[in-house]
C-alpha cells in the first residue's frame, strides 16, 4: 500500500468513482424497476479482434456480450462487480492501492462471491477497464509481478520509491540480472534518455537470455536484451512499445518453436486478445519474428519433442485467429501440425553454445538488416 | 419333474460306478466343474439347506457362513443356521443319503435343489480330500447337541459314520456342518460374498454372517421380520407336464380310472374336461392309468396339450413383493449411497406352457456406482441368485434388448448392456423355471417370459427415467432458486450501498427469473413414534396468483392421515386429492400428513400430479395422467411459461469466454 497523502481526488479518480457509480446505478435501477440486472460488454473472444488500420493493432469489434443475474454464472459475476466496485471506491477515498493478488485475497471475505482462481479476479478487474474505457491502475489496482529484465545500452531514469531520480544504464550500472522492469512504466515513472543500439531483442526463456548475455551479444549485435519470462506482462509490453517509438529501436521476438510462443510474439506485435481494449498501448505491429519455426525444425535438424494434445488443440485454434491469419504464420502453424513436433530455442546448443549467436540469429536477423 | 428324475436317474447309476467318476462324469450338471466353482456350489447348498430348514420352522434365518484355508487347495466349508435342527436319526440320513427327503414331487415353487443337494456337496469333500464332514444339531427339546461326522457310502447310498459324539452346543437350536474339499477361492463377480450378497438382497428377511479365508467378517443384516408367505403345493397344469412325469404319475397314481387320475392329479381339469381329453386321445375314461403303454401315453399327453384349457391358478407362486425387493436392495446396496431406486415392479402372474410364472424388476441409481461400466444385471430364479452363463441367459438378453437410451441410460446402437451407474435386479418366480440346462445356471428364452420381463423392464426403466427429468428440471430450477435467494438479495443490497439508495424490492424481478411453480416435498421421520411427517410445498415464483390441483400417489399400501388441509377426494388406492387456494405470487402454501409404521427407509417419494393449471409452469410435479379418472385436466388459458432465457441473438458473455492463454 502506498502512503496516505491528503484526500484531494484527482481527476483520474474522480472520474473513475464516477463510472464505478454509474455501473452500480444502472444495477439498482434495473432491480428497483422489477428488471433483471444485466451488463453488457463487449465479448473478448478472437471472434471479435477486428484490425485497427490508425494503428495496425487488433481491437475488440462490435460484438457485445451480456452477463445477466438470469444465470448462475452471471449472477454471481454482477455481485462480485459489485464487491469490486465497492472495494475500489474505497481505495480510492483513502487514497490507497493494492496488487491484483491483494484483492483476490480480500475476496476471502466476501462468502458466496469470493473469487476461487485470481484468473477470475484479474478478469473482472479487465472487465471493468473494458467498460469504463479506464485502466486498471485508475481503479488503483497494479499487478503484483515485477517485469521482465533488460540488459543493453539505454539510459534511462526512474523516479524511485523515495520520489528521487536515478540514472540507470542498463548495461554498466546492472549485474548480470539486468535492469528490473517496475509495473508502472509510464513517463511519470520511467523516462528514457538515450539508448545506443540498433535493435531490441526480446526473448522468451530465461536460459536463452542468459547465453546471450554470457556470450556478449548486446555488445556484438549493439542490441538491447528483453526477457519476456514467457507470455510478458503489460508493462513489459509498454516498455518494448517505448522503446519502438520514442528511441526508434526495431523490435525482434526470440522464442521457443511451440504454439504458445506464436501467441507470445502474437501479443507483442499484434495485441493480446485479453487486452485487445488497449492494444494500441502495449503492441509493437513492427515487431518481427525471429523464433523457431516449424521450418527451422527441419532446416536446423532441431532436436524435437512431439506435440501434446493441448499443443495440437492451441494449433488448431491458431488457424482460426484472425491474427494469424497471413500466409507466412498459416504455413507454418500447419507445417508444425504436419511434422507433429515442437521445438525449444535452447535446441539449438545441439551445435555448440555459440552457435545461436554465430550463425542462427545472424541468419535470422541479417535479412531484416539488423546484422 | 424331469430335471429331478435325471437327478435321480444319476443317482442309481451311480451305485455302478465309483463316486469319483461320478463327479467326473456329471460335474457340469452337479455345479462341480472346476474347483472354484466347487467351492461355491457347496456354500450353496449348506445356504440353500439353512434356508429351507428355518422357511419349514417359520424362523427369521440367522446364517453363519465361514471359508477355511486348510491348505494350499483344501479349504473348510462352514454353514450354520438358527433352524430347528434336525433329529438325531435323521441327521444321517439327511447329510449321508443322496436324494432323500428332497422336495421331488412337490409342485411348488421351491429354491431347486442344484444336482444333489447338501449330499452331494458332503460326497464332493469326501472324494477331493479323503476327510469326512461333521455335522453338530440340535433341537430344542434336547440338553446337548448330536455331533457327527459321516461319509457316504456310495455303494449302497447310505451313511457311514465315522464317529459320533454328544456336544454342548450354544444355541437352543440350529445345525452346523463343516464340509472339507479341495477348490480355489476368487474374488470378483462370480465369488462366494457376492453370492452371498445377491442372495441377502433377494432374501431380505435373513441375517447371513459371512467370514472370508483370510478372516475378515461381513454382516448382511436382515431388513424386514417378516417372513416371506410359504408357498402352496398345487398339482400340476395339464398343459406344463412332460411325457416322462405323466408316465411316472400314471405309475404311482392311486386313481383306478383315466378320468379320475386326470381331474384328480392335475388343476383346471373338469370332469367334462377330463372325458374330452380321453376322447381327443381316443382312450376309454375307464381304464386304469397304470396300464396303459408308452404309445397311449403319448396319444394321451397330446391329447392334453390341445384341449382348451383356464389357466393354472397363480397363487402357488411367491414373489418377493415390490416393497422388499427396495428393502432388501437398499439394505445390501445401501453403503454406495444410491442416488435412486426405481421403484420396483412386480408383474402380475402369466403362464407359460401351462406353468405359472411372474417376474419382478428392480432398477437403483447413482451414488458411487461407476459411471462407465456396462450397469450390472443380478439375476434370481425362484430367489436363487444365478451366477453363471449370464451371456446365455433369458433375464440377462432382456435386458439387453431394452432400448435404455429411452430411459437415461448409455448404450450403443440401442441394444446391448447399456453403461451407466445401474444395478438391475431382475427375478423370475416359477413352479417351474425353464433352465437351459440341468446346470440350472441360466433361464431359457421362452416368449411369454421374454415379452413378461420387456414389459417390467420398460416401466422400470420409466420410473427412472421420470427421476432423471425430475432431477435435470429441478438442477436448473434450483440454479435459479440460488440466484434469487442467495445472490440477488446480496446484489441489490451492495448496489444500493454504492449509490447510497434503500434496498429495492425485489419480487417482481425474482418472479422474471424463476416464472415457476414449484413444488418439493420434505419428509421428517420419528424413529421413537415410527412416523414419517411429510410436508408438500408450493412456491409460487410466477408474476400472478395461481390456483391449482394437487394429486398425490402413496406408494402402494400406503396409508397417511392427519391431513392438512382437508383433501378434497380421498381413494382406497392411494389417490389422493387437493383443491388448492389462490397461492399469491412470491407466496407459499403447504400440505402436510403423516405415515404411521414404516421404517424411515420405506418411504422417500410420492409421485406429485397438478392439474387446473399449465403444467409447463411447474417443477417438481408431473401434469395429471389420464389413467386418474378425474376431470381436473382442464385449466383456464393464461400465461405460457416463460421464454427460455436469451432474447434474439443475445450472447452469454460468461459462456462465451476461451482459453486465451496470452496475458
Amino acid at each position: 500500500m502506498t502512503k496516505k497523502k491528503a484526500a484531494t481526488p484527482t481527476p483520474e479518480a474522480n472520474k473513475a468513482v464516477d463510472a464505478l457509480y454509474g455501473i452500480a446505478e444502472q444495477v439498482y435501477e434495473e432491480l428497483d424497476g422489477g428488471q433483471i440486472p444485466k451488463m453488457k460488454i463487449p465479448l473478448r473472444t478472437k471472434a471479435n479482434i477486428r484490425f485497427d488500420t490508425k494503428h495496425s493493432v487488433w481491437k475488440y469489434g462490435s460484438l457485445m456480450g451480456v452477463r445477466s443475474a438470469k444465470k448462475l454464472k452471471g449472477a454471481l459475476m454482477l455481485l462480485r462487480t459489485m464487491h469490486v466496485l465497492e472495494f475500489i471506491r474505497d481505495m480510492i477515498r483513502e487514497n490507497k492501492s493494492s496488487t491484483l493478488r491483494e484483492m483476490y485475497y480480500i475476496s476471502e471475505g466476501w462468502d458466496i462471491a469470493k473469487f476461487h482462481a485470481q484468473e477470475e479476479s484479474n478478469f473482472l478487474a479487465e472487465d471493468l477497464e473494458v467498460i469504463t474505457q479506464l485502466l486498471r491502475e485508475d481503479f488503483k489496482l497494479r499487478p503484483e509481478e515485477s517485469g521482465a529484465s533488460v540488459i543493453g545500452n539505454v539510459t534511462l531514469e526512474e523516479i524511485t520509491r523515495n520520489g528521487e531520480r536515478k540514472r540507470i544504464n542498463c548495461r554498466d550500472d546492472v549485474g548480470d540480472a539486468g535492469y528490473t522492469i517496475p509495473y508502472n512504466v509510464e513517463k511519470e515513472k520511467v523516462k528514457f534518455i538515450e539508448a545506443d543500439a540498433k535493435f531490441v531483442l526480446a526473448i522468451e526463456t530465461g536460459g536463452m537470455f542468459d547465453r546471450l548475455v554470457e556470450n556478449g551479444f548486446d555488445e556484438d549485435a549493439k542490441c538491447v536484451l528483453v526477457h519476456l519470462k514467457g507470455q510478458p506482462s503489460r508493462s513489459t509490453r509498454r516498455l518494448l512499445k517505448r522503446l519502438n517509438e520514442e528511441m526508434k529501436l526495431q523490435v525482434a521476438t526470440f522464442t521457443d518453436g511451440d504454439p504458445w510462443s506464436f501467441r507470445i510474439h502474437a501479443s507483442v506485435a499484434y495485441g493480446a486478445i485479453k487486452t485487445a481494449h488497449i492494444s494500441e498501448y502495449l503492441a509493437t505491429p513492427t515487431a518481427e519474428f525471429v523464433g523457431i519455426t516449424a521450418s527451422d525444425i527441419l532446416n536446423y535438424e532441431l532436436p524435437t519433442d512431439a506435440l501434446t494434445p493441448r499443443d495440437v488443440g492451441a494449433l488448431n485454434a491458431e488457424m482460426t485467429d484472425p491474427r494469424f491469419k497471413d500466409e507466412f504464420w498459416k504455413n507454418e502453424i500447419q507445417t508444425m501440425l504436419q511434422i507433429n513436433k515442437k521445438a525449444e530455442q535452447q535446441a539449438l546448443a545441439k551445435y555448440g553454445l555459440d552457435y545461436v549467436t554465430d550463425t542462427y540469429l545472424p541468419e535470422k536477423l541479417g535479412p531484416l538488416g539488423l546484422m | 419333474m424331469p430335471s429331478t428324475s435325471i437327478a435321480e436317474e444319476l443317482a442309481k447309476k451311480q451305485r455302478e460306478i465309483s463316486v469319483s467318476e461320478f463327479f467326473e462324469r456329471n460335474k457340469q450338471i452337479l455345479g462341480y466343474d472346476s474347483p472354484t466353482k466347487a467351492l461355491l456350489t457347496v456354500v450353496k447348498e449348506g445356504v440353500d439347506n439353512s434356508l429351507d430348514a428355518a422357511a419349514d420352522a417359520d424362523t427369521l434365518p440367522d446364517i453363519f457362513v465361514e471359508v477355511r484355508k486348510v491348505d494350499k487347495d483344501e479349504f473348510l466349508v462352514i454353514v450354520e443356521d438358527n433352524g430347528p435342527g434336525i433329529v438325531r436319526k435323521e441327521v444321517p440320513n439327511v447329510f449321508g443319503r443322496l436324494l432323500y427327503g428332497s422336495r421331488f414331487h412337490s409342485r411348488r415353487q421351491s429354491r431347486g435343489q442344484q444336482g444333489l443337494g447338501i449330499s452331494g456337496a458332503v460326497m464332493y469333500g469326501q472324494v477331493t480330500t479323503g476327510k469326512a464332514t461333521k455335522i453338530t444339531s440340535k433341537v430344542e427339546e434336547e440338553d446337548v447337541a448330536y455331533q457327527v461326522e459321516l461319509i457316504v457310502d456310495t455303494k449302497k447310498n447310505m451313511p457311514s459314520k465315522v464317529r459320533e459324539d454328544r456336544v454342548v452346543y450354544e444355541r437352543t437350536h440350529g445345525t452346523r456342518i463343516e464340509i472339507p474339499l479341495r477348490g480355489r477361492y476368487v474374488g470378483g463377480k462370480q465369488s462366494i460374498p457376492e453370492y452371498l450378497k445377491a442372495t441377502a438382497i433377494v432374501n431380505p428377511h435373513a441375517r447371513i454372517t459371512y467370514r472370508s479365508p483370510e478372516g475378515e467378517s461381513t454382516v448382511f443384516e436382515r431388513a424386514t421380520e417378516d417372513l416371506p408367505p410359504k408357498t402352496k403345493e398345487i398339482p400340476p397344469h395339464p398343459h406344463g407336464i412332460e411325457l416322462g412325469t405323466l408316465m411316472q404319475m400314471m405309475k404311482e397314481t392311486k386313481s383306478y380310472k383315466l378320468g379320475a387320475f386326470l381331474e384328480e392329479e392335475f388343476v383346471r381339469v373338469s370332469s367334462r374336461v377330463a372325458k374330452e381329453i380321453c376322447e381327443a386321445a381316443a382312450l376309454d375314461p375307464e381304464v386304469k392309468p397304470k396300464s396303459l403303454g408308452l404309445e397311449q401315453a403319448n396319444a394321451l399327453h397330446e391329447a392334453m396339450q390341445s384341449v382348451k384349457l383356464m389357466a393354472p391358478p397363480t397363487d402357488c407362486l411367491s414373489p418377493i413383493g415390490e416393497r422388499l425387493i427396495k428393502k432388501g436392495l437398499k439394505n445390501v446396496l445401501g453403503s454406495l449411497r444410491p442416488e435412486f431406486y426405481a421403484p420396483p415392479l412386480t408383474r402380475d402372474p402369466a403362464v407359460y406352457a401351462g406353468n405359472p410364472f411372474q417376474v419382478e424388476v428392480g432398477i437403483v441409481y447413482g451414488g458411487d456406482l461407476p459411471p462407465d461400466q456396462p450397469v450390472e444385471a443380478l439375476r434370481f430364479a425362484n430367489r436363487v441368485p444365478l451366477i453363471y452363463q449370464a451371456g446365455g441367459c433369458a433375464l440377462t438378453q432382456a435386458v439387453a434388448n431394452v432400448d435404455w437410451r429411452r430411459y437415461g441410460l448409455e448404450q450403443r446402437g440401442g441394444q446391448g448392456l447399456p453403461f451407466g451407474p445401474a444395478i438391475v435386479l431382475v427375478h423370475i418366480c416359477s413352479t417351474k423355471i425353464p433352465y437351459t440346462s440341468e446346470a440350472k445356471e441360466a433361464v431359457a428364452t421362452v416368449d411369454e417370459i421374454m415379452t413378461e420381463l420387456d414389459l417390467a423392464l420398460k416401466e422400470c426403466g420409466r420410473r427412472l427415467k421420470t427421476h432423471l427429468t425430475k432431477k435435470a428440471h429441478r438442477a436448473k430450477t434450483r440454479e435459479k432458486f440460488d440466484i434469487v435467494q442467495l445472490i440477488l438479495p446480496r446484489i441489490a443490497e451492495k448496489s444500493a450501498k454504492i449509490v447510497n439508495k434503500k434496498v429495492p424490492t425485489l419480487d417482481a424481478t425474482i418472479t422474471k427469473i424463476m416464472g415457476v411453480v414449484w413444488i418439493d416435498e420434505a419428509i421428517a421421520y420419528d424413529k421413537k413414534q415410527k412416523r414419517h411427517t411429510v410436508t408438500i410445498n408450493v412456491h409460487n415464483f410466477t408474476s400472478a396468483g395461481k390456483k391449482l390441483n394437487l394429486h398425490l400417489l402413496l406408494p402402494r399400501g400406503m396409508e397417511a392421515k392427519s391431513f392438512d388441509p382437508k383433501p378434497a377426494e380421498v381413494r382406497d388406492d392411494g389417490k389422493i386429492t387437493w383443491e388448492l387456494k389462490r397461492v399469491d405470487s412470491v407466496a407459499k402454501s403447504s400440505i402436510t400428513f403423516v405415515l404411521d409404521g414404516l421404517d424411515e427407509a420405506e418411504y422417500d417419494e410420492s409421485d406429485v400430479y397438478v392439474s387446473g393449471i399449465n403444467p409447463g409452469l411447474v417443477i417438481g410435479a408431473e401434469p395429471l395422467p389420464g389413467d386418474w379418472e378425474l376431470n381436473y385436466a382442464d385449466f383456464e388459458a393464461e400465461e405460457a411459461p416463460t421464454p427460455e432465457a436469451e432474447e434474439e441473438g443475445e450472447i452469454d458473455y460468461d459462456e462465451a469466454e476461451e482459453a486465451l492463454e496470452d496475458d
